[in-house]
């Protein structure tokens, strides 16, 4: 295979693409100005729901950035061949949507202004501020990571490299669920299982992320992914895809299990409106059982549209996943006064309305586009193409 | 060698000391009288600013506290009921199973086990050394994690410019917000406009005062009365007490 397969790719088009997505960037960041000068009451945020649409695409971006490295660290960490091939280009997707996840987080600060001071000021017994800590040092250790990848002299190294970012980014994952673990107060956290389960959704999202990424590259070379690997890949999202599903029925189970959470369970599961909705048919029709029927199709290895359908069902799964975890554990009122009804001016005892505002729609969208500009960019000028070199490999051990 | 007669030198230096009394003792006095930190005077964790209120006292439709807290802090109503800071409010409650109903004031809890302090990333939520939960405003980046760990929805983000603020009481758009127990007021010995607004309508069903002088009338009715810590169960310690629930 050519290994400078993706500079295919016509001159033109390149710079039409940087330009598009520069411009839904640019839209984001505009949006993020609009916000902030005239301050969140421009959002569909409130006192009520205090994180929204932003939160949705920032963590969603963030899991999926760790999620992402994974391909990297099967070849690295666990040596499979057909995964090496990919780690480059799995470090640069980490890399790229993490930024994207983080600009878009820094930008809905009340104050972004004062991103100096996150940097500066550290409360070590916030999750929040460990987060900060392990994001900034997920840069350094897979640009360290991709270094060794892509240096033949660095070569040596990759695999402790490897090793290092595989143990941070699960650090990491960790890290982020435990931001929602650990809040005590609400009946939708305040769950230990929220950190493995981010984990495993940031497995599952990150592959499904990488599968689409890597069958577009492909396509717009020309080039035709190998059945074997394809299997081999979606196979593995499949089993990410039913871990997800694991997870999410243990966390209801439980919380149907203890009688204080059974009106919070009774709200996302039954009678919540557009959470309910969302649940259901978002991440479990669409999101699950659709993504998992079509992987076990017969004909999926066969065929990279079937995959790649699959791959954009699991994303549009995990977005509805976290808005009922994140706006619909915020809708639900916090249970003040247990075994009394309340009511006041502040919307105590009720349903809390949230309607997402353009803003913030499109401040999401532009981490997304940041996130694929980086992509787009760094692909172009260095060499992340995977290139499947089978001449030393056994084609069984690339099939099992 | 003639006998030293001491009754003058005592009478001399009797006088002084009182004299040196007389100018000191005003001072001493009014110090204790006033009770107030000098300015610059760092507070101390030998007190513990909490409050009783007394929710068989408080009555449903009365709002003296709430128009109180929002005149002394400049919180003004901007026609966004769902965006507007509200640091302290009537929560009208109904027991489910008898339908015994109560009204009462919530507002922030001053715990001594804070969660809003806990997960602050930036430590700009902080507790003094005297027990008054606060934000400080210079370093808060607006993140809203303390309002997503409150378990007593009183913290505020302030969604909008404010003009016309009171001085003592400065409130920056993109930053969080709640009850300080009129922090500037006790630094000045001066109760919280909340509980003087309760005493001069004389319902009495607020009560401020210092939890760790087992002296003052605050310690002695939470010694004598039943009272409650909402959501106990989180284990808090929270410098608001309620009695009558």
């Amino acid at each position: 295979m050519n290994n400078n397969a993706f500079h295919k790719i016509e001159q033109g088009v390149f710079y039409a693409l940087v330009a598009a997505i520069g411009l839904i960037a640019l839209i984001g960041m505009g949006a993020s100005y609009y916000m902030e000068e005239h301050g969140h009451v421009v959002t569909g945020m409130n006192n009520q729901i205090v994180w929204g649409m932003p939160h949705v695409f920032a963590v969603f971006l963030i899991v999926a950035a760790s999620g992402v490295l994974n391909v990297a660290s099967i070849g690295s960490v666990f040596g499979k061949t057909v995964y090496k091939a990919r780690a480059p280009l799995s470090g640069l997707l980490a890399l790229a949507m993490l930024a994207g996840g983080l600009t878009v987080l820094m930008l809905d600060l009340g104050r972004p202004d004062r991103l100096i001071v996150a940097m500066t000021h550290y409360n070590f017994k916030s999750v929040f501020a460990l987060n900060v800590f392990f994001y900034t040092g997920f840069f350094a250790v897979v640009a360290v990571y991709l270094w060794t990848m892509m240096d033949r002299k660095m070569n040596g190294y990759s695999k402790y490299a490897g090793f290092a970012a595989f143990i941070w980014r699960l650090a990491l994952t960790t890290a982020t669920g435990s931001i929602f673990g650990l809040l005590v107060a609400r009946q939708a956290y305040a769950s230990a299982l929220l950190a493995p389960m981010f984990v495993i959704m940031s497995f599952s999202f990150g592959l499904a992320v990488f599968t689409i990424v890597q069958s577009t590259m492909y396509k717009w070379n020309g080039l035709v992914l190998d059945e074997a690997v394809r299997r081999r890949m979606k196979n593995l999202l499949a089993i990410f895809v039913a871990a997800v599903l694991y997870f999410t029925v243990v966390y209801h189970l439980t919380n149907l299990y203890y009688a204080k959470q059974i009106a919070f369970e009774r709200f996302i599961l039954l009678d919540g409106g557009i959470y309910t909705a969302l649940f259901w048919v978002g991440q479990i029709l669409l999101g699950t059982i659709a993504p998992l029927a079509l992987l076990f199709h017969p004909n999926a290895a066969k065929r990279g549209r079937i995959v790649f359908a699959a791959s954009s069902l699991i994303i549009i799964g995990g977005m509805c996943q976290l808005y009922v975890l994140i706006i619909g554990g915020q809708a639900f009122p916090l249970s003040i006064f247990p075994g009394m009804v309340e009511s006041s001016s502040f919307f105590d005892g009720e349903i809390h309305s949230y309607s997402p505002s353009l803003p913030e729609f499109l401040l999401g969208l532009g981490g997304v586009a940041i996130a694929g500009l980086i992509t787009t960019i760094a692909v172009r000028v260095l060499h992340f193409m995977p290139s499947d070199d089978f001449h030393h490999v056994d084609r069984r051990t690339i099939a099992d | 060698m003639s006998k030293v007669d001491n009754s003058r030198r005592n009478f001399i230096g009797a006088g002084a000391a009182a004299a040196a009394g007389l100018v000191i003792a005003p001072g001493v006095t009014l110090l204790d009288m006033a009770n107030a930190r000098p300015a610059g005077e760092a507070a101390s964790s030998a007190k513990r600013w909490g409050m009783l209120i007394d929710s068989t006292k408080c009555a449903t439709g009365c709002d003296d506290c709430v128009s109180a807290c929002g005149k002394e802090n400049g919180l003004t109503s901007t026609g966004h009921p769902q965006t507007d800071s509200q640091w302290i409010r009537k929560i009208e409650l109904k027991e489910i199973r008898t339908g015994k109903s109560h009204s009462l004031p919530m507002l922030c809890q001053h715990c001594a086990e804070p969660p809003c302090v806990d997960v602050c990333p930036t430590g700009a939520s902080f507790k003094r050394a005297d027990g008054i939960v606060l934000v400080d405003r210079h370093i808060c980046i607006g993140c809203r994690y303390c309002m997503m760990a409150c378990p007593y929805k009183a913290r505020s983000f302030v969604h909008e410019e404010h003009h016309d603020q009171n001085p003592d009481v400065p409130r920056g758009k993109g930053c969080v917000e709640a009850c300080t127990l009129c922090v500037h007021r006790i630094d000045k010995d001066q109760l919280p406009a909340c509980v003087e607004a309760c005493a001069a309508g004389n319902h009495g069903a607020m009560m401020f005062g210092d939890l760790n002088d087992p002296n003052s009338e605050i310690s002695k009715r939470i010694a004598t009365y039943a009272t409650t810590q909402v959501r106990a169960d989180l284990a808090l310690n929270t410098g608001i007490r309620y009695q009558g629930i």
